[in-house]
């Protein structure tokens, strides 16, 4: 049996730099939930399908157990635990949680990672609905609710391009 | 506290190497032959380590190497570096201007969460018979330029896709794809999916004809999805379809004659003889896609 290669790896989480050792075949899922402790990434089907470990790596929604942690070396990551300010639930959060577009939360973080990168990049809401979502598994089978968060923040005044670029702690700048 | 210390894993153990250079990749992947796989976007190799389907003693990841995702549109082609990611074809406004298929087909493929890392090379590398862009590969006349120890190698993309496996060997780099625009050509891809877009279609075609301003066919270029043991050139079709008007005539002798060349695989989503039938579906609606002559001079390919 070869014996499991360990490096450091290096990297931003949510305006942090964060530094651990991984073996290389660490899953980045599993480096974020278990080596740093942010378990507010979801770990589902570890094949790339189910959407809900979706992070954002250089500010594009990726699969987390699609990558290995030494992938991530140098770059900058963002989770759900960015997204709140000081413990007070962004815009976006606000919105999933009034029009009720969650309801056992575990497709929820995913969900809205890849939310904020579409309201980055200034997707309309229909490609929204329907690309961005698609990539995610809701077994609450609650779209409804996720998609009405989507068409409200589309109603918002200002819109969703308001999100700001770079996530939580890191947004000033 | 029992998550701690390493109890988390999925992929077997490998060694990980992230060469710099196309040069530093080859001796790479030329040291350590079939034991190597080579890492791409990730999207197809990472899953099957996850699952431990396949055991490299080796990783190469080629996200590091330099040069290899740069996409350029001149002298009737255009020549995608096989690192080039999917969403980044999907955004390329030159390239959905110069062939507004590939950017059409692209966003058939899963979704844009992972596209955002899948790469062409990694999906023509990949070469499952059911996917989208190894038959589009195919339609299209792609030519794979492929770097080894030895050189440089570029072949056509019927030449690349063998029953059940890729031309390239072990030890070899897929570099770049170069995709011949094809004057007069208009391509469509259409897909029957499993249940909802995303996941690999049960069946799919890409077919395009280039017709005179009186609605002859003078050439077809059809290849099919999920319709054999490899991305299927449906040349039968192509010569059922040319030299007249796409009459309901002729597309019906190219739909027996894709009907006769398909040879799908068999498993729960369904049988070979209701995959042939969704070939004609989706053969039929690809050719009532295209555009007659002259409603877009500028489309292409």
């Amino acid at each position: 049996m070869t014996t499991a290669a360990r490096r450091t790896v290096t990297l931003t989480v949510n305006g942090a730099a964060r530094s651990a050792p991984a073996e290389d075949r660490t899953l980045l899922s599993d480096f974020l939930r278990h080596t740093l402790r942010l378990t507010g990434t979801h770990v589902g089907c570890e094949e790339g399908v189910c959407g809900a470990c979706t992070v954002l790596l250089d500010g594009e929604p990726v699969r987390s157990c699609l990558l290995l942690a030494v992938q991530a070396q140098g770059r900058t990551v963002e989770t759900v635990e960015g997204l709140a300010d000081d413990g007070r639930l962004n815009a976006l959060q606000r919105t999933l949680k009034e029009t009720h577009g969650l309801q056992c939360g575990f497709c929820t973080p995913g969900v809205l990672m890849s939310l904020t990168a579409a309201e980055r990049e200034g997707l309309d809401e229909e490609e929204t609905a329907g690309q961005v979502l698609a990539g995610h598994r809701c077994r609450c089978t609650g779209y409804a609710g996720i998609r009405a968060a989507v068409a409200a923040r589309h109603r918002a005044p200002g819109g969703p391009r308001q999100a700001p670029r770079g996530g939580g702690a890191e947004a000033a700048g | 506290m029992s998550l701690r210390k390493g109890s988390v894993v999925k992929p077997p153990v490998f060694e990980y190497m992230a060469p710099a250079t196309v040069e530093e990749t080859v001796r790479a992947l030329a040291r350590h032959g079939a034991r190597a796989a080579p890492l791409a976007g990730g999207q197809s190799l990472v899953p099957l380590l996850n699952r431990r389907r396949v055991r490299p003693d080796v990783v190469v990841d080629l996200g590091r190497v330099a040069g290899l995702d740069t996409v350029r549109v001149a002298d009737g082609a255009v020549r995608i570096g096989a690192l080039a990611r999917l969403r980044t074809l999907e955004r390329h406004e030159t390239l959905g201007a110069a062939l507004p298929v590939l950017r059409q087909t692209v966003r058939l493929v899963a979704h844009p969460q992972i596209r955002t890392r899948a790469t062409l090379g990694g999906s023509l590398c990949h070469a499952d018979p059911a996917a989208e862009l190894p038959a589009l590969a195919v339609a299209l006349g792609a030519r794979l330029r492929l770097a080894g120890a030895g050189g440089e190698r570029e072949l056509d993309a019927e030449e690349f896709f063998r029953p059940g496996r890729t031309a390239r060997r072990p030890g070899e780099l897929l570099t770049e794809i170069t995709l011949p625009l094809r004057d007069g050509f208009t391509h469509r891809f259409v897909e029957i999916p499993r249940h909802a877009h995303g996941g690999l279609p049960l069946v799919g075609v890409c077919a395009g004809t280039r017709r005179e301003a009186d609605g002859t066919v003078t050439a077809a270029r059809i290849a099919a999805a999920g319709a054999a043991d490899r991305p299927l050139r449906l040349r039968g079709a192509e010569r059922a379809l040319t030299g007249g008007p796409l009459t309901e005539e002729a597309v019906a002798r190219a739909l027996d004659a894709a009907a006769s060349a398909a040879a799908p695989p068999a498993d729960p989503h369904g049988d070979a003889a209701y995959r042939t039938a969704l070939l004609r579906t989706a053969l039929r609606r690809a050719l009532a896609a295209a555009p007659h002559p002259g409603t877009d001079p500028k489309e292409r390919a």
